[in-house]
């Protein structure tokens, strides 16, 4: 199953709800595809709800970054919601843990936004 | 698809189209192979990550899609230890050259952490140049086999 990828607003933040594979192909252009159209739209506060996510390579992580860089340049926030074990991991060993901020309580991510 | 098989011996070979599908294809029987040797569901799980990226990086940058070439895919396993061979008809690449996707300046790269990952999860990662195209050869062990 590649991502599927459900939008939610709460207060001015953008919660995307992330499930299934992000890889190169059909996941990774999703993920991409819908932080350019937030951006489009003027919605800058990004929280990307990755607890259903099953399975990132480093394509994935590749699209992660750039939208992490693509809302930063443009003035906004991109943070990242209940990693899994996995993905969690993944981040550590290419150091990006300390790149994204990370949350597990959606209610302290969407505070954390200024 | 020959699948030549022995006792403590079993070879699988594959021609793949370069398709980003045959990552799929090569990611599970890799997966299969080594779940066969008895590697614990962690370690299946980066198994098929470092096949995955190896095929993904044939097809992408050794082949560049070009439907007239192929990605040759091995699996062996033999006495506890799972190798992964994935060969292409491309370019080559000079592994050496490849810039360090930990380095401060690079993390923020999109790309070029696919033969990390390799390195990372796998006890070996070679890389031999072909008469046509590049092999990558990437093998992994039970522990106590290692």
């Amino acid at each position: 199953m590649s991502a599927k990828i459900t939008l939610r607003q709460v207060g001015d933040v953008t919660v995307l709800d992330v499930a299934g594979r992000i890889t190169l192909g059909e996941g990774s252009s999703h993920l991409r595809e819908s932080i350019r159209e937030l951006l489009g739209n003027g919605k800058k506060k990004i929280l990307l709800n990755l607890s259903e996510v099953s399975y990132i390579d480093s394509s994935g992580i590749g699209e992660l970054v750039s939208g992490f860089t693509s809302v930063t340049n443009q003035g906004g926030q991109l943070k990242l919601l209940n990693l899994t074990k996995r993905v969690r991991d993944l981040l550590q060993i290419t150091k990006l843990y300390t790149v994204f901020e990370v949350f597990d309580d959606e209610a302290a991510a969407v505070r954390s936004f200024s | 698809m020959p699948e030549n098989t022995s006792s403590d011996h079993k070879i699988i070979e594959r021609t793949l189209d370069s398709v980003l599908e045959s990552a799929d294809e090569a990611e599970q029987l890799a997966v299969e192979a080594a779940g066969r040797i008895g590697f614990p569901e962690e370690e299946l799980h980066k198994i098929g990550m470092a096949v995955r990226e190896s095929v993904v990086n044939a097809v992408v940058h050794g082949n560049r899609y070009n439907a007239r070439k192929k990605v040759q895919l091995s699996v062996c396993e033999s006495e506890g230890c799972l190798t992964v061979t994935v060969s292409d008809e491309g370019e080559g690449f000079d592994v050496g050259s490849l810039p360090d996707p930990l380095a401060e300046h690079n993390l923020l790269q999109q790309s070029g952490r696919g033969i990390f990952l390799m390195r990372t999860f796998m006890d070996k990662f070679e890389v031999r140049r072909l008469a046509r195209g590049t092999e990558v050869k990437l093998i992994k062990c039970l522990e106590g086999k290692r």
